[in-house]
């Protein structure tokens, strides 16, 4: 299997980000009312995501490592999500109006989405050449959308069933994510 | 009640960082495998929240309105790469389990959501004792997830065998699907306390007046 392929099942399935390793879950659990928001959810962070990597991974290999300040990673790589945020939405207002309109009242919410920051960093810990991390990035971001159209779906059939009255709320939620993680384990022998 | 008890007890039960206002979330799932991490990210994030409300509170009035988020946001930054370094430093297995969830204390909510709604506008005492009570209600969910994940999961408690060695450990719960189900259990909890507690005479109006 060729390793970019690894790397995106990898992303997308056996170490799903949100299932698998928790990260990203606010706006998993809070934007997940219905499948509608949720793939335009997951849409808007797939486009940050890939924007995010590729600038991160630029500066970082081609500004920071050369000049030793690896330690000031945290601090640059915030900035450069917050502002590139920023850009794209002031771009997108101007030049696609109908697309913001889908699309832009998600951004905001996204500055501060762990999942992109972490993604990011895992491009700089995994050792990722710079296809690999645009790869990476656009598995876990279909990953995380993945997740969230599952617990929409879910969502509109809890509505209606009789759920123990200690559970009901938020905290069916984590149940229905457990059962869901649990189908994912089973992705875990996909690649040797 | 005095306002300061008040602001420093909300946090543990009734506005309970993870339990109630569900933000946080990803660290508190992610590290509880173990008491070691539960505890370690407890005091990582105590920290951090603590000194950033400390920080802010004091230059509340001099930060202006309009890019008071990204300044927010760098004093933040500095305070979490503080913790990372000292971790990798001097707990180099512990900075190791838990990988990049420290790094990610900068964009944990609730820091961002409690320098935002409360230390910006208050006094410096009252941010300090809000951090303390969200740091400490952020903390004994933290270390009791992690005790009955640990546990239940592994037999052992810090690393000390607790169970009898016939114990069959659970894997289950040391695996991601058994951080939500503890979680979701942990919730449950938590709003059980929250309804006892509203109904006790410790039970106090929300100091913030409105609710």
């Amino acid at each position: 299997m060729p390793i970019a392929l690894k790397i995106f099942l990898s992303a997308l399935l056996i170490n799903n980000i949100i299932l698998m390793r928790f990260i990203g879950l606010c706006p998993y659990i809070g934007m997940s009312t219905d499948v509608k928001q949720s793939i335009g959810m997951g849409f808007a962070v797939t486009f940050v995501m890939v924007l995010a990597s590729t600038a991160t991974w630029t500066l970082y290999n081609l500004v920071l490592y050369p000049l030793g300040l690896e330690f000031l990673q945290i601090l640059v790589f915030i900035l450069i999500i917050a502002s590139l945020v920023q850009l794209v939405e002031f771009y997108l207002k101007k030049a696609a109006p109908a697309l913001y309109m889908s699309m832009g009242i998600y951004l905001p919410l996204i500055t501060t989405n762990c999942a992109i920051l972490a993604v990011t960093f895992d491009n700089i810990s995994y050792g990722h050449s710079f296809f690999q991390s645009i790869v990476y990035s656009v598995g876990v971001a279909l990953g995380f959308m993945l997740a969230m159209v599952l617990l929409a779906g879910l969502r509109t059939r809890v509505r209606t069933s009789a759920i123990p009255a200690f559970l009901r709320g938020n905290p069916i939620l984590f149940v229905l994510s457990s059962l869901v993680a649990v189908s994912f384990m089973g992705f875990a022998g996909l690649i040797k | 009640m005095k306002r300061s008890t008040a602001v420093f007890l909300q946090g543990l039960v009734i506005e309970n960082p993870l339990a109630i206002i569900m933000i946080g979330l990803c660290s508190a799932l992610a590290v509880t495998t173990s008491v070691a991490n539960g505890i370690g990210m407890s005091l990582a994030m105590t920290f951090v929240i603590v000194a950033s409300e400390f920080i802010i509170s004091l230059f509340r009035k001099l930060i202006p309105e309009s890019v008071r988020i990204p300044i927010f946001i760098i004093i933040i930054a500095a305070f979490t790469t503080m913790v990372d370094l000292v971790m990798k430093a001097y707990f180099p297995d512990l900075s190791q389990a838990m990988g990049v969830f420290i790094p990610l204390i900068v964009v944990n909510c609730i820091i961002m959501g409690r320098v935002e709604a409360f230390a910006s506008k208050e006094t410096v005492p009252h941010a300090v004792l809000d951090a303390l009570g969200m740091g400490l209600g952020y903390t004994w969910v933290l270390v009791g997830m992690s005790v009955v994940r640990e546990l239940l999961g592994n037999g052992t408690i810090l690393g000390i065998q607790i169970l009898p060695e016939s114990f069959q450990p659970i894997l289950f719960f040391v695996l991601p699907p058994g951080g939500f189900l503890v979680f979701s259990l942990f919730i449950s909890l938590n709003l059980f306390l929250k309804k006892k507690w509203l109904e006790s005479p410790l039970g106090c109006p929300d100091p913030e007046g409105g609710n």
